[in-house]
């Protein structure tokens, strides 16, 4: 992952992290759909967990972890489906992103070693703070998988040390307070609030929560090492299928176009910032 | 022998990061935590402070008519023939039930912390309207989320909430109860982090929230000790309450947790039974995981996908239970048993006809357990039942079900 960072960093632009859920709207159309991530210009593969009960996440991704669930998906599939990717395409991270408790019934030394063989490179777990750093974090760094952390508005300069002590790969910021899919916030405070959290830290610094178009894209990714893209992928998806949910013809060609777009944003960014 | 010693005492828990054992926690996104940790520092200074403590006992007896009385049932105890039965009287509180001893701590909280909005999720919508009432009174908006299935079924709870000028907000994921309800409020909280204050009802979710409840319903138990002590001269053998998250029943055993002689009963709802999925027997059925902030037993398939569980009693219809409770069990101070739909119907029928009371759904539950133990036990002995609803809500539900339709 600091590969990638590094080299994309070297292109000048910021990285395109996309991310969508893992079983949506069924495994095979979903190995396709991440397979066609990196050609259409995405850098970093977020790959979303299904769980039933996504407490941060609104309605979009919520839907899309009901139709994955739905389908059959669950985290041993999930794996697979990272597995399947790795196979042929040794160079884009995958980052899982989900919720703890289908990990803690997995088994979290269990689930480590079949995160690692599956090439998983990096975790995102929405409900565990730095306070429980003991369950999956500290266990996931022993094993060499990068914890990646989310920091938000909320969290303030005397917190923001203790959230990054543990953080590796990127930081995510969150640009608002809210769950995920809702509207993005004014780009200056953006462009401040990456700033603060860089003072504090190293690591790139990827902004989500509220990109949606090329034009958002090009415009965090002035200020940011990465652009985070979700809602707008799954969106997308959502909008290609049939009445029950069935995949279309329309379905992985639809991600493919709006990343396409989302990619030639950040590569803009790189000129506005030059500007 | 590979069991857990016994601590001193029962009643020292959590631990400063909020464990009881391996339960409890701090599960929650990272924009929460910020607060939450505040929450813990208000709590903290707040339990320390002698105005704290005068205002919410001066309101408990002023508002809330606390102490609610104890219930020598006379009529149920000939009847059964066995232990003498006592009641807890908590559907005598303004509101109609225990909720509002939690949700008169917790605005006090709130104003402390300068929070101007108050959101709280319900199951039977007793917390709900606790919580709307508290937020009239002390004239902070309030929304409180509630399952699209409970708004049906516990329809005079969501006209009382309007009336009191809440906003009820139905949610219709999942089966529409008391998870989903959880699950919206949190989402909530999340965008309104800086002026909302989440009023969460049972004692379950991200530390201090089970231990702060806990505390605000102990109230319950340490009247009844005094009560019982003075009636009986002695403490009760068996103390039973029903559990849905918990909060009344943490409420009435905690001050007993260290009277060896008290056995304690905790009744979970056993639905339709616990062989399929028509149930909400979390401890007796589930298993260890997280969810909505804490590690507890929960209802959830091989993959850690909670299930929905069933209840004839909105209140008792969630596929958790607080995390103490999940300590209490592993420990062996607490013995957790199912009781069915029917035979909580049944309960509910008696003691509405032999003692002119008419019981909530949820301690129906226990009930049917009371009168499931009365006859074994001897004359001379003594069970302590917390009545913690009155059934006004549910006499539609009942009804339908009996075929006493209007």
């Amino acid at each position: 992952m600091e590969q990638r960072f590094a080299d994309v960093a070297a292109e000048g632009r910021p990285v395109l992290v996309t991310y969508f859920m893992g079983g949506d709207p069924d495994f095979e159309t979903s190995l396709a759909i991440m397979q066609a991530l990196p050609k259409a210009g995405a850098d970093v593969i977020e790959l979303g967990v299904p769980f039933s009960d996504p407490m941060a996440d609104g309605p979009a991704i919520q839907l899309a972890g009901q139709r994955a669930l739905k389908a059959g998906q669950t985290l041993a599939k999930t794996l697979d489906l990272a597995r399947r990717f790795r196979a042929e395409d040794q160079r884009t991270p995958i980052v899982l992103m989900g919720y703890y408790n289908p990990i803690y019934i997995y088994g979290v030394e269990r689930f480590l070693d079949d995160a690692v063989e599956a090439g998983v490179d990096g975790l995102i777990v929405v409900d565990l703070p730095p306070e429980m750093d003991d369950e999956l974090c500290i266990p996931a760094l022993k094993k060499g998988i990068s914890f990646v952390r989310l920091a938000t508005p909320t969290t303030d300069d005397r917190r923001l040390p203790k959230v990054l002590e543990n953080t590796s790969g990127f930081v995510y910021y969150v640009s608002m307070t809210g769950i995920t899919g809702s509207s993005l916030p004014d780009p200056s405070l953006i462009a401040g609030a990456v700033a603060r959290i860089k003072s504090h830290t190293q690591l790139p610094v990827c902004v989500g929560f509220g990109v949606k178009t090329a034009e958002h894209a090009r415009v965090i990714g002035a200020s940011a090492d990465g652009v985070v893209v979700g809602t707008a992928i799954v969106n997308q998806i959502a909008s290609s299928l049939t009445e029950s949910g069935k995949a279309t013809d329309a379905t992985v060609p639809g991600v493919e176009a709006l990343v396409r777009g989302l990619s030639a944003g950040v590569r803009a960014a790189r000129l506005a910032a030059a500007e | 022998m590979n069991q857990p010693l016994k601590p001193n005492s029962f009643r020292a828990g959590p631990d400063e990061d909020g464990r009881f054992g391996i339960f409890g926690g701090r599960f929650v996104a990272e924009t929460l935590m910020p607060l939450i940790l505040d929450l813990q520092d208000e709590w903290n200074k707040a339990k320390d402070d002698p105005a704290f403590k005068a205002e919410l006992e001066q309101l408990g007896a002023h508002y809330i008519g606390r102490p609610s009385p104890l219930y020598f049932a006379e009529r149920l105890t000939a009847e059964l023939g066995g232990a003498k039965i006592y009641f807890k009287r908590e559907e005598l509180n303004h509101t109609g039930s225990h909720k509002i001893n939690n949700c008169i701590g917790q605005i006090l909280l709130a104003k402390r912390m300068g929070k101007t909005r108050i959101i709280a999720e319900t199951g039977a919508g007793q917390h709900g309207v606790a919580s709307a009432t508290v937020a009239a009174r002390f004239g902070l908006p309030c929304v409180v989320y509630m399952g699209a299935t409970d708004v049906e079924r516990q329809a005079p709870n969501v006209f009382r909430m309007k009336l009191l000028g809440a906003e009820v907000k139905p949610v219709t994921a999942g089966h529409g109860t008391l998870k989903d309800a959880m699950n919206e409020a949190l989402r909530d909280w999340v965008t309104n982090v800086d002026s909302t204050y989440y009023l969460i009802g049972t004692a379950a979710g991200p530390h201090p929230y089970p231990e702060m409840v806990r505390d605000f319903q102990a109230v319950i138990g340490q009247e009844a000790k005094e009560q019982i002590l003075a009636a009986e001269g002695r403490l009760p053998d068996l103390v039973i309450a029903a559990v849905g998250g918990g909060s009344n029943a943490i409420g009435i055993f905690h001050p007993f947790l260290d009277d060896e002689g008290v056995r304690i009963v905790g009744v979970e709802a056993g639905g339709k039974g616990l062989d399929g999925d028509e149930h909400c027997a979390s401890i007796t059925a589930g298993s260890p995981g997280v969810l909505h902030g804490n590690r507890t037993y929960l209802l959830q398939d091989g993959d850690g996908q909670i299930k929905e569980g069933h209840s004839i009693s909105a209140g008792l219809d969630y596929p958790g239970i607080g995390p103490e409770h999940a300590w209490l069990n592993d420990i062996g101070r607490v013995e957790y048993v199912p009781i069915m739909d029917h035979e909580a119907l049944e309960a509910f029928q008696t003691l509405t006809r032999l003692e002119g009371i008419i019981p909530a759904l949820e301690p129906s539950h226990a009930l049917a357990e009371v009168i499931k133990r009365a006859p074994t036990m001897g004359k001379d002995e003594i069970i302590l039942m917390n009545l913690s609803g009155r059934g006004d809500k549910d006499i539609f539900t009942v009804g339908k079900i009996l075929g006493m339709g209007q």
